[in-house]
């Protein structure tokens, strides 16, 4: 039997590194360490020498990552980003998912794979949920923004709630733009004018 | 005709300026494109991103491309450089207390001479950790070129480590770095948080160095000839644009806002001036032409700058130095530049390739309209750069 393959999942979010860990756990991997700091995050990879590190592409801290490809140390191992053409789907797959993984050099792509693939379906999951919680404090802030503009409506005109988001809807309409967008122009300039 | 979308990827920084300005003033729309840029997180996120087809070009570090074709570093696809988007604009800054103590051994800050500010440095450090933006950086490349030519060597004295310039403050409270070297604005934000004072620019270790280009796939460039040179000719009008003084106001007015740079436009326009406040107690300096987009054929993509690149990572990391000066210049695209430009009155360089290093004051050179002049361009210790190929 292969040695098990040691991963570390760099991850700040506690909960979204214990989600990761989880599911690398449900597919059968047990040596797996969570890296939450940023600061000298090449050296404490260094110290736990994994053979696969798995790091958020939209994290800003991934460039110290890309220094390990250069590590040239007797005791550093080169590590090398998972994009070696073998399997250009999976790769392709963990971009759009938002996962890279470093691989350490000469490890078998077949090898690294259900890590990968566990991997890519988390980050799927998580990514999706931030897709939906961004839509819905896009949508609160939407929802302020045309409150406010019904209230200056109203103020202004002396008129009721349902009077005033009538006229907001029709001023929408008429210049073909979003409802939101009427409102918040209107609450952008409305400072001007008291 | 609806316009043909290319989607640009961009590091939040001052020298992304030809690309905002080029989809925001109308001149991606003159050559019937429509550009949608896209924020990166990271250099590898930006590489990969633009390796992987999710990206049709992308601001990128000009040594990215050289280290690829030597076969250095992550990246899944060979990419080229249709264009030197920046020439210079990066600075050098060091601890507060290194520098408390070069000025106690009498340093005077004057933000002009490297070998001075070099020397003084290694001075009171024997042994200097230095942070740059990314490993394959015209940053690392001018940190090493600088004090290894005054006798600091690599690795067993300097280090350089990369640090992203967000984390660069925390780096240097935290001790983990003397020094760093990045662009604008990030410099200036040192010395604003207090964890860092300026040193030099790095045009004074290099007055006319490549420093962020206009990447893409080279098959996508050879394929996609006609819009590589559209894309071309739109960002070098939105440089000429940039070029006049009048314009800066305006384009550090869109660079701020949130989707671009998200930065006060008073930030981004001292940056663009070249105006610095260097320390805590208010010293400024001026650097003329710290950051240049446009004059003195800042965009042609000189083979001879990528010849330097790559001999420079050659000799570092061991690569044979001939085969990879050759596969470095072939990723300058200078063929698929000067083919944009034809005819679009403007004086371009007969050769693809120059002495790099040799011009002390602006001088008339070979061009097409017979009109053009380089600028400075030398190195701090006088090095001449011979390229091999033409």
């Amino acid at each position: 039997m292969t040695p098990e393959l040691s991963i570390i999942v760099v991850e700040p979010d506690r909960d979204r590194a214990l989600q990761i860990v989880d599911s690398l756990r449900d597919a059968g991997f047990e040596s797996i360490q969570a890296i939450a700091e940023s600061s000298s995050l090449a050296r404490q990879i260094a110290t736990f020498s994994p053979d696969v590190v798995l790091i958020d592409m939209a994290n800003p801290s991934r460039d110290m990552l890309e220094e390990m490809a250069l590590a040239s140390g007797p005791l550093e191992r080169p590590v090398a980003m998972f994009v070696d053409r073998s399997d250009d789907q999976l790769t392709q797959a963990a971009i759009e998912a938002g996962v890279s993984a470093y691989v350490v050099d000469g490890l078998r792509p077949e090898r690294v794979k259900p890590i990968i693939d566990a991997a890519v379906a988390r980050f799927r999951m998580i990514q999706r949920m931030r897709t939906e919680l961004a839509e819905t404090k896009r949508a609160l802030e939407e929802r302020k923004v045309i409150d406010r503009a019904k209230g200056l409506i109203m103020k202004a005109r002396g008129i009721g709630e349902d009077e005033a988001y009538a006229l907001l809807r029709k001023a929408a309409m008429d210049q073909g733009k979003r409802l939101a967008e009427v409102a918040g122009a209107l609450v952008a300039s409305a400072g001007l004018l008291s | 005709m609806t316009p043909d979308a290319l989607r640009i990827g961009f590091m939040p920084l001052v020298d992304a300026a030809p690309l905002v300005v080029a989809a925001e003033m109308g001149f991606a729309e003159e050559e019937g494109l429509y550009l949608v840029l896209d924020a990166s997180p990271s250099w590898s996120a930006l590489r990969d991103k633009l390796c992987f087809g999710h990206l049709e070009a992308a601001h990128m570090l000009s040594p990215v491309p050289v280290a690829g074709a030597l076969g250095l570093g992550g990246g899944g696809a060979i990419l080229h450089a249709l264009s030197v988007l920046s020439v210079n604009g990066n600075v050098i800054g060091v601890s507060p207390e290194i520098a408390a103590e070069m000025r106690d051994a009498g340093h005077d800050f004057g933000f002009k001479d490297a070998r001075a500010a070099g020397e003084a440095l290694i001075a009171v450090k024997r042994e200097l950790r230095i942070g740059v933006p990314f490993p394959f950086s015209m940053h690392a490349e001018l940190v090493y070129y600088w004090l290894s030519a005054l006798g600091l060597p690599a690795p067993q004295s300097l280090i350089v480590r990369t640090v992203p310039p967000p984390q660069m403050a925390e780096a240097m409270a935290a001790g983990e770095i003397d020094a760093f070297c990045v662009g604008e604005p990030w410099g200036s934000r040192s010395v604003e948080n207090g964890v860092g004072e300026l040193l030099v620019p790095g045009s004074a270790i290099w007055s006319f160095s490549p420093e962020k280009v206009l990447a893409v796939r080279s098959d996508w460039a050879d394929d996609k000839r006609d819009v590589s040179q559209r894309l071309i000719r739109a960002v070098w009008r939105a440089s000429r644009w940039l070029s006049h003084p009048d314009s800066i106001a305006v384009a550090t007015e869109m660079m701020s806002k949130e989707y671009y740079l998200g930065l006060a436009p008073e930030l981004l326009e001292r940056a663009l001036e070249g105006r610095f406040v260097i320390n805590g107690r208010g010293e400024t300096r001026v650097v003329r032409d710290f950051v240049e987009f446009h004059e003195s054929a800042a965009g042609f993509p000189w083979r001879s700058q990528a010849e330097w690149i790559g001999r420079q990572l050659a000799t570092r990391t061991g690569l044979d130095r001939e085969k990879s000066a050759e596969a470095a210049a072939a990723t300058f695209r200078s063929d698929i530049y000067r083919a944009a430009l034809k005819g679009v009155a403007y004086d371009l360089p007969l050769a693809s390739s120059k002495v790099e290093g040799a011009i002390d004051a602006p001088i008339a050179v070979g061009s097409t309209g017979g009109r053009l002049i380089l600028s400075r361009d030398r190195f701090f210790d006088g090095r001449i750069f011979e390229p091999s190929g033409g």
